[in-house]
């Protein structure tokens, strides 16, 4: 090769590195644009609230009094609420998503079934409200209650769930398939024994990953009807004049968190925008508590997972 | 075709007149095949000749996938069932005859309980069974001296070749009647594959073993019989010395010859 040939491949290289460098810094900036905003939302929220955040804010009930309103209704409403969606959501999912990729046969019938399934994690969550209303709340007469609400949510994240864990079943490698089956397992053998296991991790992944987006959805909860102010909890089991049943929480009124949130930055005063700032900081921790269970899942549960 | 066996030779099973498709693609055509008991009988041909297809079809593992079909007949001996039946459930089949992968497959579970699952499927539950049969089938594989103080240990953390032979272990210890091995070394590094090779010639005196390779060298190392195919259609079968040595067809010798293929 001529020198004068290095030269110029020196050049294209230089020229051609100069956009390298480009999509760097632009790659970067996009980055931020996300992290950033997130990271100005958390921090402005967190100093605005986090002057209320103290044990009464978690153990006191709403109030007229700015200073003396808390959020237990709310935060005791959302984790009654979110343990309906999680009993009710995932063995639907699991046992939908098991069964198309387990045992349904490849035929049109699965495709339009599989379309529809990734259609509705589109759908909005306002029109699970709607539907929630009529079918739930009237039409079964669960009432504006914890169940309706945890039902609604379970139908939102449905689709999440069944997604997930068909994404978590096609990552297990064809051969452990059929080394089950060649030992002589059955298809019900081979999902209980290889096909659920080595796919929990995924399946808990997209789980919780569903449940954050369900924690803070309000639309179908209100559409539903919340209460917006809600100073009693729901009764615990067999306790209460006349005493209540094992499971009479679930028909009681409720309102969740960021409902309560709404409610807040609704009021005029500005002392309740601090309040509606500290919950919000609350419910976030709440989501990333719940993302930090699943990747810690993930990694847990995949240490034994090679293969 | 070759056909000077030794009288005292039971046959295990049999394909007549075994057609097989995929789909459209007729992928098996009329293929006669004797399987001699506790005998190697090797399948060799070049890549796409359809002999992972026949040894695929022993154990009915086409019926996992939508769109096959088989006719004609493999006849399992004494008892003379038809394994391709419609009548016969593929996992009969599977639990008479067990097979070993091209690439090992553990499960990613213990080495113990890689073993045990092909005994826990059959209904083996008593703890002291179970320890029995996993130590006779690794003995069998040829690996107990090496795992038996980490029997709790993952599967996968084995090397490849103690993999692949976990992998026989797990087919053995079911006793099964038949044992498919469709292309075991592939993967394998050489001292491996040497050790796979003569764990198979070993486990003959128990069982009857069918063999899919594309080593033609390993086809003459390791087995009684040897049966070549091509495009699908079974162009000699004999006693392996002959096969190799005394080719009865031109296109049998042209691919032992490296001519082609």
């Amino acid at each position: 090769m001529q020198p004068q040939d290095l030269q110029a491949i020196r050049a294209l290289i230089a020229r051609a590195k100069r956009w390298d460098a480009f999509f760097g810094v632009l790659g970067i900036l996009a980055l931020m644009v996300g992290v950033l905003t997130f990271l100005a939302l958390f921090v402005d929220m967190a100093i605005q609230g986090m002057g209320r955040i103290d044990a009464d804010f978690f153990t006191h009930f709403p109030s007229r009094r700015a200073g003396e309103a808390g959020i237990l209704s709310a935060w005791v409403g959302t984790v009654l609420v979110m343990v309906v969606t999680a009993a009710a959501a995932v063995p639907l999912g699991i046992a939908a998503g098991v069964y198309l990729e387990e045992y349904a046969p490849k035929n049109w019938m699965t495709d339009i079934i599989e379309i529809n399934i990734t259609n509705l994690a589109g759908v909005p969550s306002i029109v699970y409200g709607l539907l929630a209303l009529g079918l739930f709340v009237y039409e079964f007469g669960f009432g504006q209650s914890i169940l309706s609400a945890g039902l609604t949510l379970a139908l939102l994240i449905l689709p999440v769930v069944i997604v997930a864990t068909r994404e978590a079943i096609r990552a297990i490698p064809q051969m452990i398939r059929e080394g089950s089956y060649a030992c002589g397992a059955t298809t019900w053998q081979t999902v209980s024994d290889h096909i659920l296991p080595y796919s929990s991790a995924g399946i808990l992944t997209g789980v919780i990953i569903g449940m954050a987006r369900a924690i803070g959805e309000t639309a179908p909860i209100i559409t539903i009807g919340a209460l917006t102010f809600i100073a009693f909890l729901p009764p615990l089991p067999y306790t209460g004049e006349p005493p209540a049943g094992m499971f009479d929480w679930l028909f009681a009124p409720f309102t969740v968190m960021p409902i309560q949130m709404f409610n807040w930055t609704s009021r005029p005063e500005a002392a309740f925008q601090v309040n509606a700032a500290a919950a919000g900081f609350v419910l976030v921790l709440m989501t990333l508590a719940m993302n930090g269970t699943a990747i810690w899942l993930r990694y847990r549960l995949r240490k034994n997972i090679k293969w | 075709m070759n056909t000077i066996v030794e009288p005292h030779l039971k046959t295990k099973a049999e394909c007549k007149n075994f057609n097989f498709h995929y789909g459209a693609f007729h992928a098996l055509k009329n293929v006669n095949l004797p399987i001699y008991e506790k005998q190697v009988t090797s399948l060799i041909g070049p890549s796409g000749c359809g002999k992972s297809t026949l040894l695929r079809s022993f154990n009915r593992m086409h019926d996992l996938y939508p769109g096959n079909r088989y006719e004609g007949e493999i006849i399992m001996h004494p008892d003379d069932t038809n394994l391709l039946s419609k009548d016969v459930d593929p996992i009969e089949v599977r639990m008479r005859i067990s097979m070993v992968f091209q690439k090992p497959n553990p499960f990613p579970k213990s080495v113990y309980e890689n073993v045990a699952y092909s005994l826990r499927v059959r209904g083996v539950k008593a703890k002291s069974e179970l320890d029995d049969r996993v130590q006779q089938a690794l003995k069998g594989a040829a690996l107990w001296d090496e795992v038996s103080h980490r029997l709790n240990d993952l599967g996968a953390n084995l090397s490849g070749g103690q993999q692949q032979r976990l992998c026989i272990a797990r087919a053995l210890a079911s006793e099964p009647e038949i044992i498919l091995f469709d292309e075991p070394t592939s993967a394998l590094d050489p001292i491996a594959t040497a050790s796979i090779e003569e764990l198979v010639t070993e486990l003959k005196e128990r069982v009857t073993i069918l063999i899919v390779t594309h080593n033609m060298q390993q086809a003459a190392r390791i087995s009684d019989f040897t049966a070549y195919m091509y495009l699908g259609e079974m162009i000699e079968f004999g006693v392996t010395d002959q096969v190799f040595i005394k080719p009865q067809k031109k296109q049998t010798e042209d691919y032992i010859t490296g001519r082609f293929g």
